[in-house]
C-alpha cells in the first residue's frame, strides 16, 4: 500500500507533481477568489433582478422608494440654494408676508405653511431623510439579531432554541405599539433609540421564529454534515454555510421591518410621545394640537402631505417585500425552466 | 485517552467494527421519554484492511447510511466500538509512517478535540446527493478546500495547488477553468467528482463512500465508478462503499456485506458471496436483479413480505417473517450468530 | 398523410416538441416515430434529460403550458389524437391511454383513502353504474396487482412504497385503457419490490393483450419486460428494433456504449466501458449527428449532416457509421464518396447481414 507523502502542510498532497497552472500565484488566486465571488454574487442579482422585475407591485415600490430618496436629497439641495434658511427652515423658519398662519399653497410655498408659519414642503423633504434613516436602522438591527438568533437557535436546538423561542412568544403576546407608548412616556425616545427599541423588538420577536425555522432546513442540508466531516466546527458551520444562506430572507424581512418602523414613528410623533424636532407624524401632530384637523378638507395641505407620504412609503416597503417574497420563495414563482 | 494497542484488532486491519449498535427514539417530545427505538444499526461487526473496500448493500432503510455516519463520527454509537489504526491518530504516532500496520488502535469515542482533527484528515465521506451536498454559494475552490481551510492546512498558494492537483486527478481539466466556478455551472457527474475530491483532498485513508453513483446518470456513473477504484489503487484509500445495487458493489469492491434490517447477514469475498450466497436474503436480492439479457429467464425472488422498520423488532431472527427456509427453530431462537462456513465467508443463518 | 384505419393500434410520426424558456427553445423531442401493435411492449431507454417523459406527455396530451408542439402525429386505431376536442381528450385519456407517472407513489393524494380515490377516477370516466359496482372493481384490480383488497380503505401513508406503486397501476388499469405508459415504474423501489411489480405488469399485459410502453433508464429492466425498445438521445429516436436484436447486436455506438456501461452481477466480471463527455444541451444541440462530440466512431460528416436511418433487418439506428459496418469507421473520403453518389442510406440497409 501507499501512504501518500507529505506536501508542505497538507498531509496526502504529492509534491514534484506540477500543480496547476503556473500563472496561479497568491495574489492571483485570491484576486480570481473575490471575482467569482462577485460574479456569482453579480449572476444571482441578476437572476433575482429579473423576476423582481417581473412583479408590476416591485416595480411601483421601487419607483415610489426611489422617488422619495430624490425628496430626500432634494432638501439639502433646495436649502443650499433656492431657499433661504429664515423662511425656509422646517423648524425655526417663518413665512414672512403671510396675512396669516397657516396659508392654503402659493407660488412661494407650494404646500402652504403649517400654523406656525413654517413652510410645508420643506418639513415634508427634510423628514423623509430621517424617516429612511430610521426605518433602515431599524431594519438592520431587527435582521443583525433575528439571523444571528435564528441561525443560533436552530444549529444547536435544545435549550438555546427553546430559550429564544419562548423570548419570541413572549416579544409577539406583547402589544407593539402600546409598549413603545410605555417607553416613550418613561424615556426620551429621539428617533435614533426609537429604532434601536423597534429593531430588538422585531430582531428577537417573529422575525427570529421565521428565520430559525428557515435556517432549520438548511440545517439539514447534506453540506453541512459534509462541512462536519471537512472538519468545520460550529462557528465556521454557522457563520460561513447557515448564515449566508439565510440572507435573501433577511432581506426581504428588512423589508416588512422598515414599514413597521416608519407607521411606529408616526404614531408616537403623532400622540407627541417622541424627543424629534420634525418628522411626518409631528407634522401631523403638530396640525392636530391646533385643532385644525376639525376643519374638515378646509386645512387639507396640512394633513394630506404627511399622511400620504406615510402611506405610499409604509406601502412601499411592503409591497417591495411582497415582491421579493417572490424572488426568496421558489414556490409562489411562475415556473421559468 | 484509550490507546488500547493489544485490542483484539485484526492484524492489519485499518479498521474493525465490533457489536457496532445505533437506535433512533421514535415519538420522543421535549417532555416525553422514548418508549420505542428504531433499531437502525444492530450488533456489526467487520474489518477492513488498509486499501481494502467493502461493499455494504442491501435494501432503502436497511441502516447503510447509518453505519457509514457512525464510522466517519457523524453519529454517536448506542453501543460498540469502532477501533481505527489510522496514521498521525495515536498521540505518539508520526503522521507520515507509512507503516500503518504499527500503528495502535485508537477507539473512536475517545476522539475528541486536537485528535478529532487529525481523525477528519484520516477518515473522510462522500455524499449520496451530488445536488445536496455542496453549499451553492461556494465556489468549486471553496467546497474542496474547506477541509484544508477549517485545519488551517497550508497558505492559500499551498491551497490553490493542491485543489488543482485533486481536480486534475479526478479528471476536471483544465483544473484552472474549474477552481472558480459554482456547483450549478457543473454537471452532476462533475459535481459527484467535486464530492470525490473534497473527500480526497486530505488524503484520507478510510473513505466511506454513500452511494456516490446512485443519483447520476449512465454515462457519469461509469466514469465515477472507474475513477474512484483507480485512486482506491493509486492512493492506497480503503473504502466502505454503500450501494443498493449488487451490481455495482460486484464491479467496486474486494468484499461484500449484506444488511438486512439493522444485521449483517452475510459477509464474504465479492466473487465468493456472488457465486456461493448462503443466507436466504442475499439469495432473494442477488435473484431480483434484472438481467441485461432478454434471452434470459429469472427465477423470482424467493422471499415473503416487505421490509418494515425495525421499531422493537422481536428477538428472533430479523429475517424470520419473510425467509422461506424459517424453521421453528428460528421462531424460538434469538438472532442467529454470525459463523464462517467458509473461509473467509460468513453468514448468520440457523438453516445454513 | 391521412389517417389509416386499418393500421398499427398506435402510430406515432415525425413527434416535435419544443419547450419555450427564458434560455431559447428546449428542443425536448425531435422527429420520434414509432409504431406499436396490440399486446407489445416497447422500452423506451435513454440517459435522464433526453426526452422520455416528454414523449409520453405527448402520447396522453398532457404538456406543460410552455410546450409547443411543432410537429408530426399521432394516431391510436387510426384516430389522430391531436385533432380530439377538449372534451374528447378527457375521455381519450385514462380510457384509452393511461399512465403511470414517474415517482407516481408519491402521487396519491394523502388525505383520501387509496380506494376511493381509484372508485372516484371510475366514476368520473362513467365506468360502472353504481358504486357498488366501481368498489367491486376496485377490488378486482387490487387483486390483479397483488394487493389485498382489503386494504382499499386504508391511507396511501399506511402503504409502503412497492404498494403505493402498485395502487397506482391499479389506477392505470381503472378504465380498461387499450395503451399503458409505465413512466419509470419502479425507480427509486429497490430490487425485490420491482421485481415483483414488473413481474405483475407484464403479467397483467399478457393476460389482458394490452400495449404497454416502459419508460426506463435502466436497460436490464427493459430488457426483462419488453419486446421491442427504442433508444433515445437528444430527444431522437436514435435506435429501434426487437429487444433482443439490440441487445445482441446494437447499431448505433450510442447504444453500444449504454449496453457497455452497465455492470452485472453474473458472467465475467469485465471492464466498464462507458461514455465520455456530457449529454448535449438541448437548447443549442450538436449539428450533424447530436451524438458526435462523444461518439468514438465519428468522422467529419457527423458532425456536418445529421445521419439517415441504417437498417439491419427490422431493426435501425440513424448513424452514419453503425456498428454492423466493420469494427472501424469508415474513412472521411470514403464516405464522402459514398454520399456523393448518394447511396449511404441503401448501402447501409444492405450490409452486414
Ligand atoms: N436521524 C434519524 N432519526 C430517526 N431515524 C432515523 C434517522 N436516520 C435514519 N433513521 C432510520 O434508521 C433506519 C436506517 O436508515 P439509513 O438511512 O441508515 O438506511 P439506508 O440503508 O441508508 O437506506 P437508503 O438506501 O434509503 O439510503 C431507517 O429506518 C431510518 O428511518
Ligand atoms: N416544462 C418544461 N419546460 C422546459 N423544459 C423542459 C420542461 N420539461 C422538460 N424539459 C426539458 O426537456 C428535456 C426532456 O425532458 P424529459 O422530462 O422528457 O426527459 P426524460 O428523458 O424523461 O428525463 P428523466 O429520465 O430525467 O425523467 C430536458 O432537457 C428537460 O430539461
Ligand atoms: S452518426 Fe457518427 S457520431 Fe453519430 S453515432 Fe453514428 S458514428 Fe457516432
Ligand atoms: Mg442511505
Ligand atoms: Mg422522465
Amino acid at each position: 500500500m501507499i501512504t501518500p507523502p507529505n506536501y508542505p502542510g497538507i498531509p496526502g498532497a504529492s509534491p514534484g507533481t506540477p500543480p496547476g497552472p503556473p500563472d496561479l500565484d497568491v495574489g492571483n488566486s485570491r484576486f480570481r477568489l473575490a471575482l467569482a465571488r462577485i460574479r456569482l454574487a453579480w449572476r444571482s442579482f441578476r437572476g433575482a433582478w429579473s423576476i423582481y422585475l417581473e412583479s408590476r407591485i416591485g416595480v411601483l415600490s421601487l419607483l415610489i422608494i426611489g422617488m422619495f430618496a430624490l425628496m430626500a436629497v432634494a432638501h439639502p439641495v433646495l436649502m443650499l440654494t433656492i431657499w433661504d434658511s429664515g423662511t425656509y427652515d422646517p423648524v425655526t423658519g417663518y413665512a414672512f408676508g403671510q396675512s396669516q398662519q397657516p396659508a392654503s399653497p402659493s407660488w412661494r410655498h407650494p404646500l402652504g405653511t403649517d400654523p406656525l408659519g413654517r413652510d410645508v414642503l420643506s418639513q415634508l423633504l427634510w423628514s423623509t431623510r430621517s424617516e429612511f434613516v430610521l426605518g433602515i436602522t431599524a431594519a438592520l438591527v431587527t435582521v443583525a439579531i433575528a439571523t444571528t438568533v435564528g441561525a443560533v437557535a436552530a444549529y444547536y436546538g435544545g435549550i438555546i432554541d427553546a430559550f429564544f423561542m419562548r423570548l419570541a412568544d413572549l416579544i409577539i403576546a406583547l402589544p407593539g405599539i402600546s409598549l413603545l407608548i410605555v417607553l416613550s412616556a418613561l424615556f426620551k425616545l429621539n428617533l435614533f433609540y426609537l429604532a434601536l427599541v423597534i429593531g430588538v423588538l422585531g430582531g428577537f420577536g417573529g422575525t427570529a421564529i421565521i428565520l430559525k425555522s428557515q435556517a432549520l432546513s438548511i440545517k439539514v442540508k447534506p453540506y453541512i454534515e459534509a462541512a462536519r466531516v471537512a472538519g468545520g466546527g460550529h462557528f465556521h458551520i454557522i457563520l460561513v454555510h447557515i448564515i449566508p444562506n439565510l440572507l435573501p430572507l433577511s432581506l426581504l424581512y428588512m423589508m416588512f421591518t422598515v414599514t413597521s418602523a416608519i407607521f411606529a414613528e408616526a404614531v408616537l410623533s403623532f400622540l407627541g410621545l417622541l424627543d424629534v424636532r420634525m418628522s411626518w407624524g409631528i407634522m401631523i401632530h403638530t396640525a392636530n394640537t391646533g385643532g385644525y384637523l376639525m376643519g374638515g378638507t378646509r386645512y387639507w395641505w396640512l394633513v394630506v402631505p404627511a399622511g400620504a407620504s406615510i402611506t405610499l412609503l409604509c406601502s412601499a416597503f411592503y409591497m417591495g417585500g411582497r415582491a421579493l417574497d417572490e424572488v426568496v420563495n421558489p414556490r409562489l414563482r411562475r415556473r421559468h425552466d | 485517552m484509550a490507546i488500547t494497542g493489544t485490542e483484539p484488532l485484526h492484524t492489519g486491519a485499518l479498521l474493525s467494527v465490533a457489536g457496532l449498535t445505533k437506535r433512533f427514539p421514535v415519538g420522543r417530545h421535549l417532555f416525553r421519554k422514548a418508549t420505542s427505538f428504531i433499531h437502525a444499526v444492530d450488533d456489526v461487526t467487520f474489518d477492513l484492511e488498509p486499501g481494502g473496500s467493502l461493499g455494504l448493500v442491501g435494501e432503502s432503510g436497511c441502516g447503510k447510511t447509518t453505519v457509514g455516519k457512525l464510522l466517519v463520527k457523524l453519529l454517536e454509537p448506542t453501543s460498540g466500538e469502532i477501533l481505527f489504526r489510522l496514521p498521525g491518530l495515536a498521540d505518539h504516532a508520526v503522521p507520515d509512517d507509512p507503516s500503518e500496520l504499527n500503528e495502535p488502535a485508537v477507539d473512536s469515542a475517545s476522539i475528541e478535540g486536537r485528535q478529532l482533527r487529525a481523525f477528519r484528515r484520516r477518515a473522510q465521506m462522500i455524499f449520496q446527493d451530488p445536488y445536496e451536498s455542496m453549499n451553492p454559494r461556494r465556489t468549486i475552490y471553496d467546497t474542496i478546500a474547506e477541509p484544508l481551510s477549517v485545519q488551517g492546512m497550508g497558505t492559500l498558494l499551498d491551497r490553490v495547488d493542491r485543489v488543482s492537483e485533486i481536480l486534475d486527478q479526478v479528471g476536471l481539466t483544465p483544473p484552472a477553468t474549474f477552481l472558480f466556478r459554482h456547483p450549478h455551472e457543473l454537471s452532476g457527474g462533475q459535481r459527484q467528482r467535486v464530492a470525490i475530491a473534497r473527500a480526497l483532498v486530505v488524503g484520507p485513508s478510510f473513505v466511506v463512500a454513500d452511494e456516490p453513483t446512485s443519483m447520476l446518470d449512465v454515462s457519469s456513473r461509469t466514469g465515477i465508478m472507474n475513477l474512484m477504484q483507480g485512486l482506491a489503487q493509486d492512493l492506497g484509500v480503503a473504502y466502505l462503499y454503500v450501494t443498493h445495487d449488487l451490481a455495482v458493489a460486484r464491479y467496486m469492491c474486494h468484499r461484500i456485506a449484506v444488511m438486512y434490517s439493522g444485521k449483517i447477514v452475510e459477509i464474504g469475498e465479492t466473487e465468493e458471496l456472488l457465486k456461493n450466497p448462503r443466507h436466504p436474503y442475499t439469495r432473494a436480492l442477488l435473484s431480483a436483479v434484472p438481467l441485461p439479457d432478454p434471452g434470459s429467464t429469472r427465477e423470482p425472488p424467493d422471499i415473503r413480505g416487505e421490509l418494515t422498520a425495525p421499531i422493537d423488532p422481536p428477538a428472533r431472527c430479523r429475517f424470520f417473517d419473510r425467509c422461506p427456509m424459517a424453521t421453528e427453530n428460528c421462531r424460538t431462537s434469538p438472532h442467529p450468530p454470525t459463523e464462517e462456513k467458509s473461509p473467509g465467508h460468513w453468514v448468520a443463518c440457523y438453516e445454513v | 398523410m391521412a389517417a389509416k384505419i386499418n393500421g398499427p393500434l398506435l402510430k406515432v410520426e415525425d413527434l416535435t416538441l419544443r419547450y419555450l424558456t427564458r434560455g431559447g427553445e428546449v428542443r425536448a423531442v425531435e422527429g420520434v416515430s414509432f409504431e406499436l401493435e396490440q399486446g407489445q411492449a416497447l422500452g423506451l431507454v435513454g440517459e435522464s434529460g433526453c426526452g422520455k417523459t416528454s414523449v409520453a406527455n405527448s402520447l396522453m396530451r398532457l404538456l406543460p403550458d410552455n410546450a409547443r408542439l411543432a410537429g408530426g402525429q399521432v394516431w391510436l386505431r387510426g384516430e389522430d389524437i391531436f385533432a380530439l376536442e377538449e372534451d374528447e381528450v378527457r375521455e381519450y385519456r385514462w380510457r384509452r391511454v393511461a399512465m403511470v407517472f414517474q415517482a407516481a407513489m408519491n402521487s396519491l393524494d394523502p388525505v383520501y383513502k387509496v380506494g376511493q380515490q381509484i372508485v372516484e377516477a371510475i366514476e368520473a370516466h362513467e365506468i360502472e353504474g353504481t358504486i357498488s359496482a366501481a368498489r367491486e372493481r376496485v377490488a378486482r384490480l387490487f387483486r390483479l396487482v397483488g394487493l389485498d383488497p382489503a386494504l382499499m380503505d386504508r391511507y396511501p401513508h399506511e402503504f409502503s412504497g412497492g404498494m403505493r406503486q402498485r395502487a397506482v397501476i391499479a389506477m392505470a388499469l381503472s378504465c380498461d385503457p387499450a395503451v399503458i405508459i409505465a413512466d419509470e415504474p419502479t425507480t427509486a423501489l429497490d430490487v425485490i419490490v420491482q421485481d415483483r411489480i414488473l413481474r405483475e405488469l407484464k403479467a397483467i399485459q399478457q393476460q389482458l393483450n394490452m400495449a404497454i410502453i416502459y419508460i426506463s433508464h435502466d436497460i436490464a429492466v427493459v430488457a426483462e419486460v419488453t419486446d421491442r425498445i427504442g433508444v433515445m438521445y437528444a430527444g431522437h429516436l436514435v435506435e429501434y428494433g426487437n429487444t433482443a436484436d439490440v441487445f445482441r447486436a446494437p447499431l448505433h455506438p450510442y447504444t453500444d456504449a449504454l449496453l457497455g456501461s452497465f455492470p452485472s452481477v453474473t458472467g465475467e466480471r469485465r471492464p466498464l466501458a462507458g461514455l465520455s463527455g456530457e449529454p448535449p444541451n438541448l437548447i443549442d444541440p450538436p449539428a450533424g449527428c447530436p451524438f458526435h462530440p462523444r461518439c468514438p466512431r465519428a468522422t467529419q460528416i457527423c458532425q456536418e449532416e445529421f445521419p439517415p436511418q441504417a437498417w439491419e433487418g427490422t431493426q435501425w439506428a440513424k448513424c452514419w457509421h453503425p456498428m454492423n459496418a466493420g469494427a472501424e469507421a469508415p474513412s472521411d473520403v470514403e464516405l464522402e464518396a459514398a454520399s456523393d453518389v448518394g447511396i449511404v442510406e441503401q448501402s447501409a440497409h444492405g450490409e452486414g447481414g
